[in-house]
Protein backbone atom coordinates (compact mmCIF):
# COMPACT_ATOMS: atom_id res chain seq x y z
CA UNK A 1 0.00 0.00 0.00
CA UNK A 2 2.96 1.76 -0.02
CA UNK A 3 2.36 2.66 -3.48
CA UNK A 4 -0.54 5.23 -2.51
CA UNK A 5 2.31 7.64 -1.11
CA UNK A 6 3.85 10.45 -2.90
CA UNK A 7 5.53 13.59 -2.29
CA UNK A 8 3.59 16.52 -3.03
CA UNK A 9 4.96 19.02 -5.52
CA UNK A 10 2.72 21.47 -5.23
CA UNK A 11 3.13 22.51 -1.25
CA UNK A 12 6.19 24.48 -0.28
CA UNK A 13 6.16 24.27 3.92
CA UNK A 14 3.96 24.11 6.51
CA UNK A 15 1.85 27.37 6.58
CA UNK A 16 1.42 26.80 2.98
CA UNK A 17 -0.11 23.31 3.58
CA UNK A 18 -2.40 24.86 5.73
CA UNK A 19 -3.88 27.70 3.95
CA UNK A 20 -4.64 25.33 0.81
CA UNK A 21 -5.69 22.01 2.30
CA UNK A 22 -7.73 23.03 5.58
CA UNK A 23 -10.78 23.44 3.42
CA UNK A 24 -14.25 22.07 3.35
CA UNK A 25 -14.54 19.06 1.52
CA UNK A 26 -17.02 19.38 -1.41
CA UNK A 27 -19.12 16.56 -1.29
CA UNK A 28 -18.93 14.01 0.49
CA UNK A 29 -16.14 11.17 -0.09
CA UNK A 30 -15.79 7.89 1.21
CA UNK A 31 -12.71 5.80 -1.20
CA UNK A 32 -10.19 7.96 -2.69
CA UNK A 33 -9.92 10.72 -0.10
CA UNK A 34 -7.16 12.95 -0.66
CA UNK A 35 -5.47 13.64 2.24
CA UNK A 36 -1.64 16.18 2.48
CA UNK A 37 0.69 16.21 5.65
CA UNK A 38 4.12 17.31 6.62
CA UNK A 39 5.93 14.36 8.36
CA UNK A 40 8.84 14.28 10.02
CA UNK A 41 9.44 17.82 7.71
CA UNK A 42 8.29 15.80 4.19
CA UNK A 43 5.34 16.66 2.43
CA UNK A 44 3.09 13.82 1.79
CA UNK A 45 0.20 13.41 -0.37
CA UNK A 46 -2.14 10.09 0.10
CA UNK A 47 -5.26 8.74 -1.60
CA UNK A 48 -6.98 6.81 1.39
CA UNK A 49 -10.89 5.17 2.44
CA UNK A 50 -12.19 7.15 4.82
CA UNK A 51 -11.90 4.24 7.80
CA UNK A 52 -8.01 4.56 7.34
CA UNK A 53 -6.74 5.91 10.89
CA UNK A 54 -3.57 7.88 11.33
CA UNK A 55 -1.80 5.07 12.41
CA UNK A 56 -2.94 2.91 9.62
CA UNK A 57 -1.92 6.13 7.21
CA UNK A 58 1.85 6.13 8.75
CA UNK A 59 2.74 2.63 8.74
CA UNK A 60 1.08 1.31 5.85
CA UNK A 61 0.85 4.11 3.31
CA UNK A 62 3.93 6.42 4.26
CA UNK A 63 5.97 3.60 5.38
CA UNK A 64 6.83 4.51 8.45
CA UNK A 65 6.42 1.26 11.19
CA UNK A 66 7.98 2.88 13.94
CA UNK A 67 4.72 4.29 15.53
CA UNK A 68 3.22 0.93 17.22
CA UNK A 69 -0.42 -0.59 16.68
CA UNK A 70 -0.45 -1.71 20.29
CA UNK A 71 -4.42 -1.92 21.37
CA UNK A 72 -5.82 0.09 18.49
CA UNK A 73 -8.00 1.26 21.19
CA UNK A 74 -6.20 4.58 23.20
CA UNK A 75 -5.22 2.38 25.98
CA UNK A 76 -1.86 1.64 25.68
CA UNK A 77 -0.13 4.60 24.25
CA UNK A 78 1.81 2.80 21.65
CA UNK A 79 1.15 4.37 18.47
CA UNK A 80 2.04 7.93 20.40
CA UNK A 81 2.42 10.88 17.65
CA UNK A 82 3.42 14.35 17.99
CA UNK A 83 0.04 16.48 15.65
CA UNK A 84 1.73 19.91 15.54
CA UNK A 85 4.01 19.27 18.31
CA UNK A 86 0.96 18.10 21.21
CA UNK A 87 1.37 14.50 21.74
CA UNK A 88 -1.54 12.53 20.73
CA UNK A 89 -2.72 9.07 19.76
CA UNK A 90 -2.79 8.17 16.21
CA UNK A 91 -5.02 5.06 16.73
CA UNK A 92 -7.80 7.02 17.43
CA UNK A 93 -7.72 9.73 14.77
CA UNK A 94 -9.40 9.16 11.16
CA UNK A 95 -6.18 10.20 8.94
CA UNK A 96 -9.00 12.46 6.65
CA UNK A 97 -8.83 14.86 10.36
CA UNK A 98 -5.53 15.59 10.01
CA UNK A 99 -5.08 17.04 6.47
CA UNK A 100 -2.91 19.78 6.45
CA UNK A 101 -0.94 18.89 9.65
CA UNK A 102 2.47 18.51 11.00
CA UNK A 103 3.46 15.10 11.90
CA UNK A 104 5.83 14.03 13.83
CA UNK A 105 6.86 10.39 14.43
CA UNK A 106 9.89 8.19 15.63
CA UNK A 107 11.31 8.50 12.74
CA UNK A 108 11.33 12.23 12.55
CA UNK A 109 13.20 12.84 16.11
CA UNK A 110 16.94 12.13 15.31
CA UNK A 111 18.71 15.45 13.54
CA UNK A 112 19.68 15.32 9.74
CA UNK A 113 23.06 14.46 10.70
CA UNK A 114 21.56 11.15 12.50
CA UNK A 115 22.33 12.40 16.14
CA UNK A 116 20.01 10.81 18.26
CA UNK A 117 17.71 13.28 20.34
CA UNK A 118 18.63 13.98 24.01
CA UNK A 119 15.50 11.50 24.90
CA UNK A 120 16.32 8.44 23.01
CA UNK A 121 20.32 8.97 24.28
CA UNK A 122 18.64 8.96 27.60
CA UNK A 123 16.76 5.75 26.85
CA UNK A 124 19.85 4.00 25.56
CA UNK A 125 21.69 5.38 28.64
CA UNK A 126 19.41 4.07 31.48
CA UNK A 127 18.27 0.66 29.48
CA UNK A 128 14.60 2.14 29.87
CA UNK A 129 13.00 -0.91 27.55
CA UNK A 130 12.85 -4.36 27.21
CA UNK A 131 11.15 -5.59 24.04
CA UNK A 132 11.14 -2.26 22.61
CA UNK A 133 7.28 -2.01 21.25
CA UNK A 134 6.42 0.71 23.43
CA UNK A 135 9.07 2.50 23.04
CA UNK A 136 8.90 4.73 20.46
CA UNK A 137 5.22 6.17 21.98
CA UNK A 138 7.20 6.53 25.26
CA UNK A 139 10.32 8.21 23.72
CA UNK A 140 7.69 10.81 21.84
CA UNK A 141 5.25 11.17 24.71
CA UNK A 142 8.64 11.72 27.10
CA UNK A 143 9.32 14.72 24.60
CA UNK A 144 5.89 16.04 24.86
CA UNK A 145 6.12 15.29 28.84
CA UNK A 146 9.24 17.88 28.91
CA UNK A 147 8.29 20.58 26.49
CA UNK A 148 4.67 20.95 28.34
CA UNK A 149 6.82 21.44 31.54
CA UNK A 150 5.22 18.31 33.22
CA UNK A 151 8.58 16.48 34.27
CA UNK A 152 9.26 18.54 36.90
CA UNK A 153 9.28 16.00 39.40
CA UNK A 154 8.98 11.70 39.57
CA UNK A 155 5.73 11.92 40.74
CA UNK A 156 4.86 14.35 37.51
CA UNK A 157 6.57 12.76 35.15
CA UNK A 158 4.93 8.94 36.39
CA UNK A 159 1.52 10.66 35.89
CA UNK A 160 1.87 12.29 33.11
CA UNK A 161 3.28 9.93 31.44
CA UNK A 162 0.96 7.11 32.75
CA UNK A 163 -0.92 6.89 29.30
CA UNK A 164 2.05 4.82 27.94
CA UNK A 165 2.25 1.45 29.07
CA UNK A 166 5.51 -0.86 29.27
CA UNK A 167 4.47 -4.14 29.64
CA UNK A 168 8.15 -4.98 30.53
CA UNK A 169 7.74 -3.20 33.31
CA UNK A 170 10.93 -0.55 32.65
CA UNK A 171 8.81 2.14 34.78
CA UNK A 172 12.30 2.90 36.84
CA UNK A 173 14.34 3.33 34.31
CA UNK A 174 11.83 5.48 32.01
CA UNK A 175 11.65 7.57 34.89
CA UNK A 176 15.47 8.11 34.88
CA UNK A 177 15.72 8.25 31.36
CA UNK A 178 12.99 11.08 31.48
CA UNK A 179 14.72 13.49 34.04
CA UNK A 180 18.16 13.05 31.97
CA UNK A 181 16.93 14.39 28.76
CA UNK A 182 14.83 17.06 31.12
CA UNK A 183 17.83 18.15 32.17
CA UNK A 184 19.68 17.83 28.61
CA UNK A 185 16.89 19.80 27.09
CA UNK A 186 16.45 22.38 29.61
CA UNK A 187 19.89 23.36 28.91
CA UNK A 188 19.50 23.78 24.93
CA UNK B 1 -15.61 -0.88 10.27
CA UNK B 2 -18.19 -0.55 8.13
CA UNK B 3 -17.77 2.52 5.25
CA UNK B 4 -18.48 5.79 5.82
CA UNK B 5 -18.62 9.33 3.93
CA UNK B 6 -16.42 11.69 5.34
CA UNK B 7 -17.16 15.48 5.26
CA UNK B 8 -15.83 18.62 6.56
CA UNK B 9 -18.37 22.03 7.74
CA UNK B 10 -16.66 25.35 8.03
CA UNK B 11 -20.37 26.76 9.92
CA UNK B 12 -22.33 25.23 12.64
CA UNK B 13 -25.40 26.11 10.18
CA UNK B 14 -23.66 23.62 7.76
CA UNK B 15 -22.58 20.91 9.97
CA UNK B 16 -26.37 20.75 11.82
CA UNK B 17 -28.04 20.56 7.94
CA UNK B 18 -26.08 17.46 7.29
CA UNK B 19 -28.19 15.33 10.14
CA UNK B 20 -31.57 17.40 9.58
CA UNK B 21 -34.42 14.51 8.67
CA UNK B 22 -32.69 12.25 11.76
CA UNK B 23 -34.84 13.79 14.20
CA UNK B 24 -37.04 10.31 15.36
CA UNK B 25 -34.55 8.74 16.88
CA UNK B 26 -31.54 9.12 19.71
CA UNK B 27 -28.65 10.94 18.08
CA UNK B 28 -26.23 8.26 19.28
CA UNK B 29 -28.11 6.32 16.85
CA UNK B 30 -28.38 8.63 13.82
CA UNK B 31 -26.80 7.72 10.28
CA UNK B 32 -24.75 11.23 10.60
CA UNK B 33 -22.36 11.62 13.35
CA UNK B 34 -20.32 14.56 14.17
CA UNK B 35 -16.61 13.70 15.09
CA UNK B 36 -14.29 16.34 16.54
CA UNK B 37 -11.65 14.79 19.03
CA UNK B 38 -12.76 11.51 18.00
CA UNK B 39 -11.60 9.52 20.82
CA UNK B 40 -14.75 8.00 21.86
CA UNK B 41 -16.46 7.88 18.35
CA UNK B 42 -13.32 6.20 16.32
CA UNK B 43 -13.37 3.95 19.47
CA UNK B 44 -17.45 2.58 19.31
CA UNK B 45 -16.77 2.32 15.52
CA UNK B 46 -13.82 0.21 15.79
CA UNK B 47 -16.09 -1.83 18.08
CA UNK B 48 -18.94 -1.56 16.03
CA UNK B 49 -21.17 -0.67 18.66
CA UNK B 50 -21.51 2.84 16.57
CA UNK B 51 -22.32 2.57 12.75
CA UNK B 52 -22.95 6.06 11.29
CA UNK B 53 -22.75 6.28 7.52
CA UNK B 54 -21.87 9.37 7.74
CA UNK B 55 -19.21 11.56 9.79
CA UNK B 56 -19.02 15.59 9.99
CA UNK B 57 -15.35 16.56 10.76
CA UNK B 58 -16.68 19.70 13.11
CA UNK B 59 -13.07 20.57 13.71
CA UNK B 60 -12.92 22.76 11.25
CA UNK B 61 -15.65 25.21 11.77
CA UNK B 62 -14.42 28.59 11.20
CA UNK B 63 -16.40 30.75 14.67
CA UNK B 64 -13.84 31.14 16.55
CA UNK B 65 -16.20 31.28 20.13
CA UNK B 66 -15.84 27.12 19.70
CA UNK B 67 -12.45 27.56 20.54
CA UNK B 68 -12.05 30.07 23.27
CA UNK B 69 -11.88 30.05 26.69
CA UNK B 70 -13.64 32.92 27.96
CA UNK B 71 -13.34 34.32 31.83
CA UNK B 72 -15.31 36.82 32.94
CA UNK B 73 -16.20 38.39 36.21
CA UNK B 74 -18.63 35.93 37.43
CA UNK B 75 -18.57 33.23 34.21
CA UNK B 76 -16.47 31.23 32.77
CA UNK B 77 -17.25 30.25 28.93
CA UNK B 78 -15.63 27.21 27.59
CA UNK B 79 -16.37 26.93 23.76
CA UNK B 80 -17.43 23.25 22.71
CA UNK B 81 -14.12 22.33 20.89
CA UNK B 82 -12.14 23.41 23.66
CA UNK B 83 -9.52 20.82 24.62
CA UNK B 84 -9.63 18.91 27.98
CA UNK B 85 -5.70 19.93 28.21
CA UNK B 86 -6.41 23.54 27.80
CA UNK B 87 -8.55 23.59 30.42
CA UNK B 88 -6.53 21.68 32.91
CA UNK B 89 -3.41 23.81 31.97
CA UNK B 90 -5.44 26.95 32.74
CA UNK B 91 -3.80 29.00 35.28
CA UNK B 92 -6.40 31.02 36.14
CA UNK B 93 -9.42 28.36 35.97
CA UNK B 94 -7.12 26.85 38.87
CA UNK B 95 -7.14 29.66 41.07
CA UNK B 96 -10.54 30.53 40.74
CA UNK B 97 -12.21 26.75 41.16
CA UNK B 98 -9.39 23.81 41.24
CA UNK B 99 -11.92 21.21 40.58
CA UNK B 100 -12.44 21.92 37.00
CA UNK B 101 -9.13 21.49 36.17
CA UNK B 102 -8.33 18.74 38.41
CA UNK B 103 -11.34 16.74 37.08
CA UNK B 104 -9.81 16.55 33.88
CA UNK B 105 -5.99 16.28 34.68
CA UNK B 106 -7.03 12.69 36.31
CA UNK B 107 -9.27 11.89 32.75
CA UNK B 108 -7.88 9.43 30.26
CA UNK B 109 -4.39 10.18 29.47
CA UNK B 110 -2.43 13.52 28.30
CA UNK B 111 -2.35 12.40 24.75
CA UNK B 112 -6.10 11.77 24.83
CA UNK B 113 -6.61 15.16 26.89
CA UNK B 114 -4.88 16.97 23.56
CA UNK B 115 -7.03 15.31 21.34
CA UNK B 116 -10.79 15.43 23.09
CA UNK B 117 -12.94 17.95 23.00
CA UNK B 118 -14.81 19.56 26.14
CA UNK B 119 -18.65 18.61 24.76
CA UNK B 120 -17.32 15.45 23.42
CA UNK B 121 -15.81 14.45 26.47
CA UNK B 122 -19.19 15.64 28.75
CA UNK B 123 -21.32 13.46 25.99
CA UNK B 124 -18.65 10.25 25.90
CA UNK B 125 -20.75 7.28 26.35
CA UNK B 126 -20.10 4.08 28.69
CA UNK B 127 -17.50 1.61 29.40
CA UNK B 128 -19.97 -1.21 30.11
CA UNK B 129 -17.83 -4.19 29.12
CA UNK B 130 -21.29 -5.30 27.56
CA UNK B 131 -22.38 -2.28 26.06
CA UNK B 132 -18.80 -2.25 24.14
CA UNK B 133 -18.63 -6.21 23.22
CA UNK B 134 -21.73 -6.38 20.73
CA UNK B 135 -21.99 -10.84 21.31
CA UNK B 136 -24.13 -9.50 24.44
CA UNK B 137 -27.41 -8.93 24.96
CA UNK B 138 -27.49 -4.98 25.77
CA UNK B 139 -30.82 -2.51 25.90
CA UNK B 140 -28.66 0.65 25.58
CA UNK B 141 -27.07 -0.49 22.70
CA UNK B 142 -29.97 -3.00 21.47
CA UNK B 143 -33.43 -2.08 22.53
CA UNK B 144 -35.26 -4.57 23.98
CA UNK B 145 -32.65 -7.83 24.01
CA UNK B 146 -31.61 -7.05 27.82
CA UNK B 147 -29.12 -6.29 29.84
CA UNK B 148 -26.22 -8.78 30.54
CA UNK B 149 -24.70 -6.76 33.39
CA UNK B 150 -27.36 -7.11 35.78
CA UNK B 151 -26.69 -10.52 36.49
CA UNK B 152 -23.25 -10.60 35.45
CA UNK B 153 -19.90 -9.30 36.15
CA UNK B 154 -21.41 -5.92 37.24
CA UNK B 155 -17.97 -4.85 39.48
CA UNK B 156 -18.06 -1.51 37.77
CA UNK B 157 -21.26 -0.35 37.55
CA UNK B 158 -23.30 2.45 39.19
CA UNK B 159 -25.39 2.02 41.94
CA UNK B 160 -27.10 5.24 41.45
CA UNK B 161 -30.08 6.49 38.73
CA UNK B 162 -30.10 2.71 37.96
CA UNK B 163 -33.49 0.95 36.55
CA UNK B 164 -33.78 -2.89 35.51
CA UNK B 165 -33.04 -1.90 32.12
CA UNK B 166 -29.62 -0.71 32.53
CA UNK B 167 -27.15 -0.33 35.49
CA UNK B 168 -24.35 1.15 32.88
CA UNK B 169 -22.33 3.81 34.45
CA UNK B 170 -21.33 7.21 33.65
CA UNK B 171 -17.61 7.46 33.65
CA UNK B 172 -16.78 11.14 32.79
CA UNK B 173 -15.04 13.28 35.36
CA UNK B 174 -15.47 17.02 34.17
CA UNK B 175 -18.92 16.33 34.10
CA UNK B 176 -19.37 15.85 37.78
CA UNK B 177 -17.58 18.68 38.29
CA UNK B 178 -19.83 21.10 36.27
CA UNK B 179 -23.07 19.59 37.47
CA UNK B 180 -21.86 20.76 41.30
CA UNK B 181 -21.56 24.13 40.24
CA UNK B 182 -25.14 24.04 38.29
CA UNK B 183 -23.22 24.68 34.94
CA UNK B 184 -25.19 25.65 31.60
CA UNK B 185 -25.15 24.02 28.43
CA UNK B 186 -25.46 26.32 24.63
CA UNK B 187 -27.17 23.74 22.33
CA UNK B 188 -27.13 24.72 18.49
CA UNK B 189 -30.05 23.93 16.82
CA UNK B 190 -31.67 23.62 12.97
CA UNK B 191 -34.63 25.16 14.61
CA UNK B 192 -33.35 27.45 17.33
CA UNK B 193 -30.70 27.85 19.79
CA UNK B 194 -31.18 26.75 22.96
CA UNK B 195 -29.88 26.80 26.32
CA UNK B 196 -29.87 24.16 29.19
CA UNK B 197 -28.88 23.57 32.83
CA UNK B 198 -26.31 20.75 32.44
CA UNK B 199 -27.95 18.82 35.09
CA UNK B 200 -30.81 18.29 32.62
CA UNK B 201 -28.52 17.17 29.30
CA UNK B 202 -28.10 13.55 30.37
CA UNK B 203 -31.25 11.17 30.69
CA UNK B 204 -31.63 8.56 33.53
CA UNK B 205 -31.62 4.83 31.72
CA UNK B 206 -35.21 4.45 32.59
CA UNK B 207 -36.95 2.18 30.45
CA UNK B 208 -35.05 3.84 27.54
CA UNK B 209 -31.35 3.16 28.20
CA UNK B 210 -30.59 4.22 24.81
CA UNK B 211 -31.82 7.29 24.65
CA UNK B 212 -28.67 9.17 26.93
CA UNK B 213 -29.22 12.79 26.59
CA UNK B 214 -31.93 15.76 25.56
CA UNK B 215 -29.89 16.38 22.38
CA UNK B 216 -31.38 15.99 19.20
CA UNK B 217 -29.59 14.68 16.05
CA UNK B 218 -29.82 18.03 14.60
CA UNK B 219 -28.27 19.92 17.79
CA UNK B 220 -25.07 20.36 18.46
CA UNK B 221 -23.37 21.91 22.12
CA UNK B 222 -21.24 25.29 20.88
CA UNK B 223 -20.76 26.28 24.64
CA UNK B 224 -20.62 25.38 28.29
CA UNK B 225 -21.16 28.15 30.79
CA UNK B 226 -20.31 27.97 34.43
CA UNK B 227 -21.00 30.81 36.86
CA UNK B 228 -17.94 30.38 39.13
CA UNK B 229 -18.68 31.51 42.85
CA UNK B 230 -15.96 33.07 45.01
CA UNK B 231 -16.35 30.43 47.00
CA UNK B 232 -15.36 27.73 44.50
CA UNK B 233 -11.95 28.26 45.47
CA UNK B 234 -12.14 25.76 48.23
CA UNK B 235 -12.86 22.71 46.09
CA UNK B 236 -11.58 20.12 44.51
CA UNK B 237 -11.42 16.73 42.58
CA UNK B 238 -11.06 13.49 44.03
CA UNK B 239 -11.09 10.02 42.09
CA UNK B 240 -10.58 7.03 43.72
CA UNK B 241 -9.42 4.08 41.05
CA UNK B 242 -7.99 0.41 41.03
CA UNK B 243 -4.60 1.91 39.65
CA UNK B 244 -2.88 5.04 40.25
CA UNK B 245 -3.73 6.90 36.95
CA UNK B 246 -5.45 6.39 33.64
CA UNK B 247 -7.76 4.80 34.87
CA UNK B 248 -11.69 5.33 35.23
CA UNK B 249 -12.88 6.33 39.17
CA UNK B 250 -14.65 3.18 41.20
CA UNK B 251 -15.69 6.31 43.04
CA UNK B 252 -14.94 10.08 42.64
CA UNK B 253 -16.66 13.57 43.95
CA UNK B 254 -16.05 16.92 42.57
CA UNK B 255 -16.64 19.22 45.88
CA UNK B 256 -16.86 23.02 46.62
CA UNK B 257 -17.71 24.56 50.43
CA UNK B 258 -18.59 27.56 51.54
CA UNK B 259 -17.69 28.13 54.73
CA UNK B 260 -18.29 30.63 57.71
CA UNK B 261 -15.95 29.98 60.27
CA UNK B 262 -17.12 26.28 61.00
CA UNK B 263 -20.41 26.44 59.61
CA UNK B 264 -21.48 25.51 55.81
CA UNK B 265 -22.77 28.45 54.22
CA UNK B 266 -23.50 26.92 51.17
CA UNK B 267 -21.80 23.55 49.52
CA UNK B 268 -21.75 21.50 46.02
CA UNK B 269 -21.12 17.99 45.34
CA UNK B 270 -21.55 15.93 42.22
CA UNK B 271 -20.39 12.04 42.68
CA UNK B 272 -18.74 10.10 39.82
CA UNK B 273 -18.50 6.34 38.80
CA UNK B 274 -21.67 5.55 40.48
CA UNK B 275 -24.35 6.69 39.23
CA UNK B 276 -26.06 6.00 35.86
CA UNK B 277 -25.40 9.89 34.80
CA UNK B 278 -23.78 12.98 36.42
CA UNK B 279 -24.18 13.04 39.62
CA UNK B 280 -25.54 15.91 42.40
CA UNK B 281 -26.00 14.93 45.83
CA UNK B 282 -28.70 17.44 46.58
CA UNK B 283 -29.98 15.39 49.36
CA UNK B 284 -26.06 15.25 51.32
CA UNK B 285 -25.83 19.04 50.48
CA UNK B 286 -28.89 19.17 52.32
CA UNK B 287 -27.61 17.88 55.41
CA UNK B 288 -24.57 20.29 55.54
CA UNK B 289 -25.99 23.42 54.62
CA UNK B 290 -26.56 25.27 57.85
CA UNK B 291 -24.66 23.50 59.89
CA UNK B 292 -21.51 23.23 62.00
CA UNK B 293 -19.01 21.56 59.86
CA UNK B 294 -17.84 18.14 61.32
CA UNK B 295 -16.86 14.83 60.56
CA UNK B 296 -19.49 13.05 61.80
CA UNK B 297 -22.04 15.49 59.99
CA UNK B 298 -19.84 14.82 56.50
CA UNK B 299 -20.36 11.18 57.38
CA UNK B 300 -24.10 12.05 57.92
CA UNK B 301 -24.36 13.55 54.54
CA UNK B 302 -22.41 10.65 52.60
CA UNK B 303 -25.00 8.22 54.06
CA UNK B 304 -28.00 10.52 52.48
CA UNK B 305 -26.01 10.50 48.94
CA UNK B 306 -26.60 6.78 49.21
CA UNK B 307 -30.15 6.18 50.87
CA UNK B 308 -31.62 5.14 47.43
CA UNK B 309 -28.40 3.07 46.19
CA UNK B 310 -28.75 0.14 44.69
CA UNK B 311 -26.12 -2.74 44.70
CA UNK B 312 -25.92 -5.46 42.98
CA UNK B 313 -23.58 -8.84 43.74
CA UNK B 314 -20.20 -7.21 42.47
CA UNK B 315 -20.49 -3.55 43.18
CA UNK B 316 -21.96 -2.96 46.39
CA UNK B 317 -18.36 -2.03 47.72
CA UNK B 318 -19.39 0.99 45.58
CA UNK B 319 -21.82 2.34 48.26
CA UNK B 320 -18.99 2.41 51.12
CA UNK B 321 -16.27 3.19 48.62
CA UNK B 322 -18.64 6.41 47.55
CA UNK B 323 -19.17 7.26 50.74
CA UNK B 324 -15.73 6.83 52.35
CA UNK B 325 -14.65 8.92 49.50
CA UNK B 326 -16.99 11.95 50.06
CA UNK B 327 -16.11 12.40 53.78
CA UNK B 328 -12.54 12.29 52.82
CA UNK B 329 -12.91 14.88 50.41
CA UNK B 330 -15.06 17.30 52.46
CA UNK B 331 -11.92 16.74 55.45
CA UNK B 332 -9.42 18.02 52.75
CA UNK B 333 -11.40 20.93 51.17
CA UNK B 334 -12.12 22.27 54.99
CA UNK B 335 -8.91 22.02 55.62
CA UNK B 336 -7.89 24.08 52.56
CA UNK B 337 -5.87 27.52 53.10
CA UNK B 338 -6.85 30.16 50.96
Amino acid sequence: MTGTASPAIHISGAAALQDETRSPVPSTQREGLTVSMLINGQPYQFNIDSRTSLLDLLRDHAGLTGTKKGCDHGQCGACTVLTDGRRTLSCMSFAAMNDGWEITTIEGLSSADGDLHPMQQAFIDHDAFQCGYCTPGQILSAVACVEEGHAESDADIREYMSGNLCRCAAYPNIVAAVKQARNEMEKA
Amino acid sequence: MLPFDYERASTVREALAACAGSSEMPPTGAPSQFIAGGTNMSDYMRLGVTRPSHLMDINLIQDASLRTIEIGSLEIRLGALVRMSEVEDHQEISRRCPMLPESLKVAASRQIRNMATLAGNVLQRTRCEYFREISWPCNKRNPGSGCSAMDGFNRQHAVLGVSDACIATYHGDFAQALIALDATVEIAGQGANRRIRFAELHLQPGDNPEVETVLRPDEMITAIVISVPGWAARSKYLKIRDRESYAFALASTAVALDLDGDIVRDVRIGLGGVASVPWRAVPAEDVLRGKIFSEDLASKAADAAFANAKPREHNAFKVALGKQTLVRALMEVREMKL
